[in-house]
């Protein structure tokens, strides 16, 4: 478990790589990702069920496995 | 020496009809009748072998537990070697058996899009601006929760014993990669409010370590003993604990690492390390906790993260890699497997939001968060747990999934395809290829078994007790050489 305890908490030059490597999304400036959200929440305002309120209460299922 | 892996997803959908009656039962034998009758003969599924109150510790309760298999609804079998059917009144859909994850992936989407077909059917026929809307999710958020499980082939020889205890930490912590999502809380006796967002659709309604049961105190691993090929040599592992993924990633991973957990197990390469001290109450804390800080206390007394056991999970799946070799998962995509789970619990432990183009549970709380302060919204708000459905809405135009940048692995020319189209490397190819060659002198099938009529009494049932044979390198050229189904029943030596 010592060595996991480790792993979980990797070195600065580590996480740096991993950065790099595993993570494209973090390249990205956060400007170019708030833009992203915010055209995404556009989208949704747009393509939401209309009676939001409505829609949620009459999603009712039979439960299963 | 762990045995070659079979797999495979069988899913509940949630369904829902407008402007027409709503009943369950009905829009889901509507949906699938719609879509077998535009696009194939029908041809029925076939319950001679079924036995799901059979429990793989030993016993079996039938007196007890009524069958849960209903006969009498809908049940069809595709050409792609799946099974489409009405069970518990949702539709379901169970994959054709596949030997790795990327093909679990290819075959579940194409799941998807046979469903968005059907339900374009389906509307036809119910017309008047009436339509049937299907989920791809596990739960109504009022407490009532539909499955998506999954099938593991194992070795007999493993005992159930060891399965049961040393899969429970994985089952129990890959939530924070394959997770669903969910906003509030299920759990009985909490308010829904207690949780604001959970990573988890199904967390809520696990009550027991071990059992038999699927609908009812849900147990995080189930003892179904129903193999569905040769017992003597076989269990299949038949896992209700997952969520249904709408990211193609997280299917792949949720697959993926069972598969090479289950290898190390028959292996015997798992150990006690990571015994979890109560697993049912560890589940839905991981769940309840997207800052993924919460600790759970290990049976040898240590308190440890859901991270801290997926990296002790990746370190002996790594290990096992070098001294046993993933041939017994599919060795290219195991090797795959192994590095994008590290990539995922290197950004969950980093920054999540860094993990959004995977994994399921980070993508619905980017959007539920976002649309939360623009509008700034109370939590507990009905257009919150809209967006969580409708993360799972099916239909294109609607689906909110589609819309949050997730990778993809399958493209879609090979989801198309697996439409109709069965795996190669299974007797799922020659269930699909003699549905597409001879669907007039088929009468029934199922898992491990065909049965023909070719005119002449009585009728020929063909056992597939082998889940790796009948598979394209065995009978590809065999069905393309008979021209009828008498000729292909002969040259088998039936």
């Amino acid at each position: 478990m010592a060595e996991r305890t480790q792993r979980q908490k990797p070195t600065g030059d580590r996480e740096n790589d991993v950065v790099q490597d595993a993570a494209p999304a973090t390249s990205e400036s956060g400007e170019k990702l708030k833009t992203e959200i915010d055209d995404l929440l556009d989208e949704i305002d747009e393509v939401l069920e209309t009676n939001a309120e409505d829609f949620v209460k009459s999603y009712v299922q039979k439960g299963g496995q | 020496m762990a045995i070659r892996k079979v797999c495979g997803i069988e899913t509940e959908y949630g369904i829902v009809v407008r402007g027409a009656d709503n009943n369950p039962v009905t829009a889901s034998s509507l949906l699938i009748n719609a879509y077998v009758n535009a696009t194939s003969k029908k041809i029925g599924w076939d319950f001679e072998d079924e036995t799901p109150a059979n429990d793989a510790r030993g016993f079996n309760l039938h007196d007890v537990f009524p069958p849960d298999v209903e006969s009498s609804l809908v049940n069809a079998v595709l050409p792609n070697g799946a099974r489409y059917y009405v069970d518990h009144a949702h539709p379901e859909i169970a994959l054709p058996e596949v030997t790795d994850a990327l093909d679990v992936v290819r075959w579940d989407r194409a799941a998807d899009e046979i469903i968005r077909e059907s339900m374009t059917h389906a509307n036809r026929i119910l017309g008047d601006g009436a339509e049937v809307v299907v989920y791809k999710n596990n739960s109504d958020g009022k407490g009532n929760s539909y499955g998506c499980h999954e099938n593991y082939l194992m070795s007999r020889e493993t005992p159930f014993g060891r399965i049961a205890s040393h899969i429970t930490p994985h089952f129990v912590t890959r939530q924070i990669f394959c997770g669903a999502g969910k906003v509030g809380c299920e759990e009985p006796n909490r308010h829904p409010e207690d949780v604001p967002f959970q990573l988890s659709q199904r967390a809520d309604f696990f009550e027991e370590e071990i059992g038999l049961e699927t609908t009812l105190k849900r147990p995080i691993v189930n003892t179904r003993d129903e193999p569905h090929c040769d017992p003597q040599k076989y269990r299949r592992l038949h896992v209700i604990v997952g969520d249904a993924n709408m990211s193609e990633v997280a299917t792949y991973l949720k697959v993926g690492t069972t598969l090479i957990v289950l290898a190390m197990i028959e292996d015997d390469q798992v150990g006690d390390d990571l015994l979890l001290a109560s697993p049912v109450s560890a589940i839905r804390q991981v769940s309840h906790d997207p800052t993924l800080d919460t600790t759970v206390r290990m049976r040898d007394g240590r308190r440890a993260t859901a991270l801290d056991v997926q990296w002790g999970l990746l370190e002996l799946a790594r290990k096992y890699e070098q001294t046993h070799g993933l041939d017994s998962v599919g060795a290219e995509v195991g090797a795959d497997v192994l590095v994008r789970w590290e990539q995922v619990l290197e950004g969950l432990e980093r920054d999540p939001a860094s993990v959004g183009h995977w994994v399921d549970w980070v993508a619905k709380q980017r959007l539920v968060d976002g649309f939360r302060e623009r509008h700034d919204l109370a939590p507990g708000s009905p257009k919150l747990k809209a967006i969580d459905l409708q993360y799972h809405d099916l239909r294109a135009e609607r689906c909110l999934a589609r819309r949050v940048g997730l990778d993809t692995l399958v493209s879609d020319a090979d989801v198309a395809s697996a439409m109709t189209e069965p795996p190669s490397t299974t007797r799922a190819y020659f269930r699909g290829r003699c549905l597409q060659k001879f669907p007039d002198d088929i009468v029934a099938a199922n898992w491990d078994s065909m049965v023909f009529d070719v005119g002449r009494d009585p009728l020929r049932r063909v056992p597939m007790m082998e889940p790796l044979r009948g598979t394209a390198d065995h009978v590809g050229s065999l069905i393309d050489e008979c021209d009828t189904a008498a000729e292909l029943l002969e040259r088998l030596g039936q």
